[in-house]
């Protein structure tokens, strides 16, 4: 066996810590190696020609590299190796950069360890052996989660690229957190006239089958191959009889249910539509409210409605579509003022979040576009904006920044003055975080045409007085005590993860952040994708975004999918299980407790009963290879052997 | 021919490749700097880690072993790291009476994006072997 081994420098990276030169020295004493040395940048063209030329020079017949991660390079030197002619698992990689000379400062041992990481890397290239991938049939429908502007960009695009596109949809419209703004920063554009021809797109598109008011229940399947068990939510409204009239919401006797819609801030009835432009325009009974399902008896709405579509006794309903790639795109969610003891939102009428405020400057909100103070109905000559309520807080579990409070706060105070001349408006500030085209312009225009007053400083403390309440803050800039009596405070609550983020990305099997937000595959170079293939990442559900960004991130999550699937069978890769029957006892405890159901019971001519992997299905977890009882199963690539061909090199010497 | 210098002890890791090992890649982003003992072995799933691997690793010369993978419920593959943690749970409670200490061997979850919390693991375990001391006298 004749293995080649390259030391890379990666500039000063790892050359910095690292005696690259010594690492390079001790690997040609290591038993099987017949080339090794070291070199300014690997991954370079010359680099990689440097190994494609030792290949051919020195007949090697097995390559380790040492240098960052196999996360960032695995694939590049694989085709590497392929180039020259050496089968693609004839690589292996050993981490010296992320593992070794980032994290130690001691160059001695940095060097040993690296020595060491080498003598593991080289002990199980020596065990490896070739694999070849086979090819599978993709399905090539794309389900998108989520109805907000990402998830609608990424459908539109999709559909429009002759994809056939499944949208699901939790609440009774599409639309999402957009759909809730009055106005968009820096423009000041009508939120929903901008969003409304988009949702009319997504309705109408041949291509695009939406489910609203449904939720994901199991993902089942890989890349190309998903089976999605949906689960529709009972309306007790039958859609297909409901014209969207409202005659029902109009009659409704209870007019105190929750607004999900306008996030609390009027009641609305049991009975609803969201919004004038809400698509599908359908009603739907909330339960949880109406006198039918409260008090058994009411029925109110099943009188009045003219085509008879009210169903009280529907059941929820399981439909399974079989797609080939998910584009997840389930926004956020905010925090809960009511944690925010100091500030009193949920105590005091008169202190509302900033997408409260947003309805009530909207003109189909609860007021019909006039501001009023919650508390008596009058409008407010003194507003008081809160930013950071929540974020930048380490205390509220939100250290990071949610990205556009800053901005919309600036384009409230501006739509304020419009609404009410004589009014005067203050923020409260930490920064003022406008990094995007024409976002500082706006935030000065609000300060400077419109004269609301920003104050450097937090806010400690808000409390009634009167008809008024007292925010009571800091000017930093001025370094004074400030107090200002407000008929209204608005908080800039922190942008948080959708509720039940979490659950859903148990389902889908990608990872997700302390905070709920999901975690791209590489966050500058791989930002749509996760690391499960075929599932990718649109809006705010990664991490807070204003519109732009999630439309932008929408449309490059649909591009992805439609390079996935511009080819008609996807490799697969061959690094999973395979039994040797000649071992196998067929007690069958891999069939057990393989995650994916990928093993099947099977009798061979013989008439002895064995395991059987199904290619396609398995995953290459190697949970088998560690149940059987007598190594018959063996995951490729992570053999016994080769894994303790790695114990060894380092335990024994 | 001992590469191990004198202080420095001898640590494998069973990590798996889609949470902690790119936890510890996070890390090394980060320069959260750890110290040096550790070595590493990339498993796909920490349901891979097979027993035998801790126990032969312990008798053949490691002072102590790690194992990290996905947290509980946001693995991978669905539900390997719960094999994981009943069989790594059965393996600490047996290894006393194989003559091993059981503070030699720990278990733990690590995200791909919990870089500080990898450095935290790293230099926990670490200091917990140094104080056992070396397992096999030369």
């Amino acid at each position: 066996m004749r293995v080649g081994v390259f030391i890379c420098h990666c500039g000063s990276n790892i050359a910095g810590t690292v005696d690259v030169a010594k690492v390079a020295e001790e690997a040609r004493k290591m038993p099987g190696v017949a080339y090794a040395t070291d070199y300014m940048y690997t991954c370079s063209e010359p680099g990689q020609k440097e190994i494609t030329d030792a290949i051919e020079r020195d007949k090697l017949d097995r390559v380790v590299v040492a240098a960052c991660s196999p996360r960032m390079h695995e694939n590049t030197f694989r085709r590497t190796v392929m180039k020259a002619g050496l089968n693609r698992y004839f690589f292996e990689q050993a981490n010296i950069r992320e593992h070794v000379s980032w994290i130690g400062l001691d160059k001695e041992l940095n060097t040993t360890k690296a020595i060491e990481e080498v003598r593991m890397a080289v002990a199980k290239v020596m065990k490896n052996k070739p694999l070849f991938s086979s090819s599978f049939k993709i399905n090539k429908r794309v389900l998108v989660i989520g109805g907000g502007v990402a998830g609608m960009q990424a459908a539109i695009d999709c559909a429009d690229g002759g994809l056939e596109v499944v949208m699901v949809e939790k609440s009774p419209s599409i639309g999402g957190m957009m759909a809730r703004l009055d106005k968009t920063f820096p423009t000041v554009d009508c939120s929903i006239c901008i969003l409304g021809p988009k949702m009319v797109d997504v309705a109408q598109h041949d291509l695009i089958k939406l489910h609203a008011y449904s939720e994901i229940a199991e993902i089942k399947g890989y890349v190309g191959n998903y089976q999605v068990k949906i689960r529709k939510k009972p309306t007790y409204v039958d859609w297909t009889k409901c014209t969207g009239c409202g005659l029902c919401m109009e009659k409704c006797p209870t007019k105190n249910a929750y607004d999900h819609f306008n996030f609390g801030a009027a009641p609305t009835r049991a009975i609803n539509i969201p919004f004038p432009q809400a698509i599908p325009k359908k009603a739907t009974i909330d339960p949880n409210y109406c006198r039918q399902f409260v008090k058994g008896k009411c029925g109110v709405c099943a009188k009045v409605c003219p085509t008879g579509a009210i169903n009280y006794e529907m059941q929820e309903e399981f439909i399974t579509e079989e797609v080939g790639a998910i584009i997840t795109a389930t926004g956020y969610g905010l925090m809960d003022m009511e944690k925010l003891t100091e500030y009193g939102g949920g105590r005091y009428p008169d202190v509302i979040s900033g997408i409260q405020y947003e309805r009530f400057l909207n003109a189909s909100g609860p007021t019909s576009g006039h501001i009023i103070r919650p508390s008596d109905h009058e409008e407010p000559k003194t507003i008081v904006f809160v930013s950071c309520a929540g974020s930048r807080d380490k205390s509220c579990g939100v250290p990071y920044c949610s990205n556009f409070c800053c901005m919309y706060i600036a384009k409230q105070a501006i739509l304020t003055k419009d609404h009410i001349p004589d009014s005067q408006s203050y923020v409260f500030y930490m920064d003022i975080r406008s990094p995007g085209k024409g976002y500082d312009e706006f935030t000065r225009r609000a300060q400077e045409e419109y004269g609301a007053k920003y104050i450097r400083g937090r806010v400690s403390r808000i409390y009634p007085k009167g008809k008024k309440m007292v925010v009571k803050g800091a000017d930093t800039l001025l370094g004074t005590q400030v107090e200002i009596e407000a008929d209204l405070v608005v908080l800039a609550t922190a942008v948080v993860s959708a509720p039940g983020a979490g659950q859903m990305a148990e389902k889908l099997h990608i990872s997700y952040d302390t905070f709920g937000f999901y975690v791209e595959s590489h966050p500058k170079l791989r930002p749509v994708e996760t690391n499960t293939s075929g599932v990718y990442l649109a809006g705010a559900c990664q991490g807070p975004k204003d519109i732009p960004a999630s439309v932008g991130q929408g449309s490059a999550a649909a591009a992805k999918v439609l390079s996935l699937f511009s080819k008609d069978m996807l490799e697969s890769d061959p690094a999973i299980a395979q039994v040797n029957t000649n071992n196998c006892v067929g007690c069958l405890k891999c069939l057990k407790t393989c995650p994916f159901q990928a093993i099947v019971e099977d009798t061979l001519r013989s008439g002895k009963k064995v395991a059987k992997v199904i290619e396609t299905v398995c995953a290459g977890c190697g949970v088998c290879t560690s149940t059987c009882p007598c190594g018959a199963i063996q995951l490729q690539h992570f053999t016994d052997n080769q894994l303790l061909a790695e114990v060894n090199a380092i335990c024994q010497k | 021919m001992s590469e191990v210098a004198p202080k420095e002890l001898r640590i494998v890791g069973f990590l798996c490749n889609w949470c902690s090992y790119g936890g510890a890649d996070t890390a090394g982003v980060g320069r959260f700097k750890q110290p040096t003992d550790l070595r590493i072995i990339r498993v796909p799933c920490s349901g891979r880690v097979d027993p035998m691997f801790v126990v032969r690793a312990l008798l053949t010369g490691a002072d102590g072993v790690l194992v990290s993978g996905c947290h509980p419920r946001d693995c991978h593959y669905t539900d390997g790291n719960f094999y994981a943690r009943r069989r790594l749970e059965m393996l600490k409670r047996l290894l006393p009476f194989m003559g091993i200490d059981d503070k030699r061997f720990h278990y733990t979850w690590v995200s791909a994006s919990e870089g500080q919390k990898w450095q935290q693991v790293v230099t926990g375990f670490t200091n917990q072997v140094h104080a056992l001391g070396p397992m096999h006298q030369k």
